[in-house]
């Protein structure tokens, strides 16, 4: 068994947790403002949001770009292939998502006649004009896209935990180095 | 004399208009706004109003405007903040159903360019704006075409929570389009 495994770099741990950290207080806070009544509260919390989407959409370019020049350490040895693939598709799924969100959400805030101003500093360019019925379809795009990306969220870190209490390899302490510390205490 | 126009000299002699008064071409005139929110530039526009302008370049002492909106015609941009708008914080739409800009004088800037000055009422409070415009003929038809800015809680426009102008700017551009057609 494989004891000292290349990890993965110190930019690569802090991008993944930024960008799970963001994801996950963005898509509460999606859920959450949408419920709400017209007030100067709601206004803000939907520029929050988009300001989070556009901020992750940036990170996760940020991730494939390190990535291609700092490949992710090999799964372990002894993962079946199967598993292997489906690892990979799931990850794959991943960037697409937290891609293909971002962009509909931008889209959906264009068709609505809002422009998107990141950080209310930078404007973002409309690339689609208000259009009501666009909208609606884009708004639809965009929860469907969320609930997806929910359902591989999930099973991203079901197959963590699973790792790490059935198989009890290095695959979640690589991902955290606070564990690795402790299982070397161990 | 046909029976037409037996009542428009009638309507002249009522009404003080002069026979070549223009009339407004409303499917070409508009007013929109834009307004800030989270510094995010949003238009809206009030799809009715009437106006009545008197303006000859030539005689401008005697040049006048009134335009009179009816508040309750607010597109906002969207159906959740046109319901808002109407209540009390904001237009108040049912005790103040109209706003109304009266032209107390107008100056040439530049060619085909000019000012006017007049009274803004908007619930119950009265401002004073000036309006730069410039004018364009095509035919027998005029384009007034201009803008100006408000500072909406001047009008107690967005009361309450809603005069945060972090979130609502206080800034408003009001911009307009009047399209008169029958001119000489």
């Amino acid at each position: 068994m494989q004891i000292t495994s290349p990890g993965y770099t110190r930019v690569a741990i802090i991008l993944h947790w930024l960008i799970a950290a963001a994801l996950f207080s963005t898509f509460l806070l999606g859920q959450y403002m949408t419920q709400l009544q017209l007030s100067p509260v709601k206004l803000k919390l939907y520029s929050y949001h988009k300001w989070i989407g556009v901020t992750i959409f940036l990170l996760v370019l940020l991730r494939l770009v390190w990535r291609l020049a700092h490949r992710p350490p090999a799964p372990p040895a002894a993962m079946p292939a199967w598993q292997h693939r489906a690892a990979a598709s799931a990850h794959l799924l991943l960037y697409i998502l937290t891609l293909a969100i971002p962009i509909s959400g931008w889209l959906m805030s264009s068709a609505s006649g809002f422009q998107v101003v990141y950080l209310g500093q930078i404007p973002i360019p409309d690339l689609v004009a208000k259009n009501k019925h666009l909208a609606e379809q884009l708004k639809e795009v965009h929860e469907a896209l969320n609930w997806v990306m929910l359902g591989v969220v999930i099973l991203h870190i079901a197959a963590a935990l699973k790792h790490h209490m059935v198989d009890r390899d290095d695959v979640l302490q690589r991902m955290l180095p606070f564990l690795k510390k402790r299982s070397a205490l161990r | 004399m046909n029976f037409r126009a037996i009542v428009f000299s009638f309507a002249v002699l009522a009404t003080g208009v002069p026979a070549h008064a223009a009339e407004v071409d409303y499917a070409s005139s508009q007013i929109t706004f834009v307004s800030k929110q989270m510094n995010v530039p949003v238009q809206g526009s009030f799809k009715k109003f009437t106006a009545r302008i008197d303006f000859d370049p030539k005689k401008l002492a005697a040049a006048k405007a009134q335009i009179d909106v009816d508040l309750a015609s607010i597109d906002t941009g969207s159906p959740d903040a046109d319901a808002e708008v109407s209540k009390k914080g904001w237009f108040n739409t049912s005790a103040f159903p109209t706003a109304k800009f009266v032209s107390s004088a107008v100056s040439q800037s530049g060619p085909d360019k000019y000012e006017v000055r007049g009274k803004l009422s908007i619930k119950g409070i009265g401002q004073d704006v000036v309006a730069p415009f410039t004018l364009k003929r095509a035919g027998d038809a005029v384009t007034y075409e201009g803008r100006f800015n408000l500072k909406r809680l001047q009008f107690k426009i967005g009361e309450g929570v809603w005069s945060d102008t972090d979130t609502v700017a206080d800034d408003v551009q009001v911009n307009f389009r009047i399209v008169t057609t029958g001119n000489k």
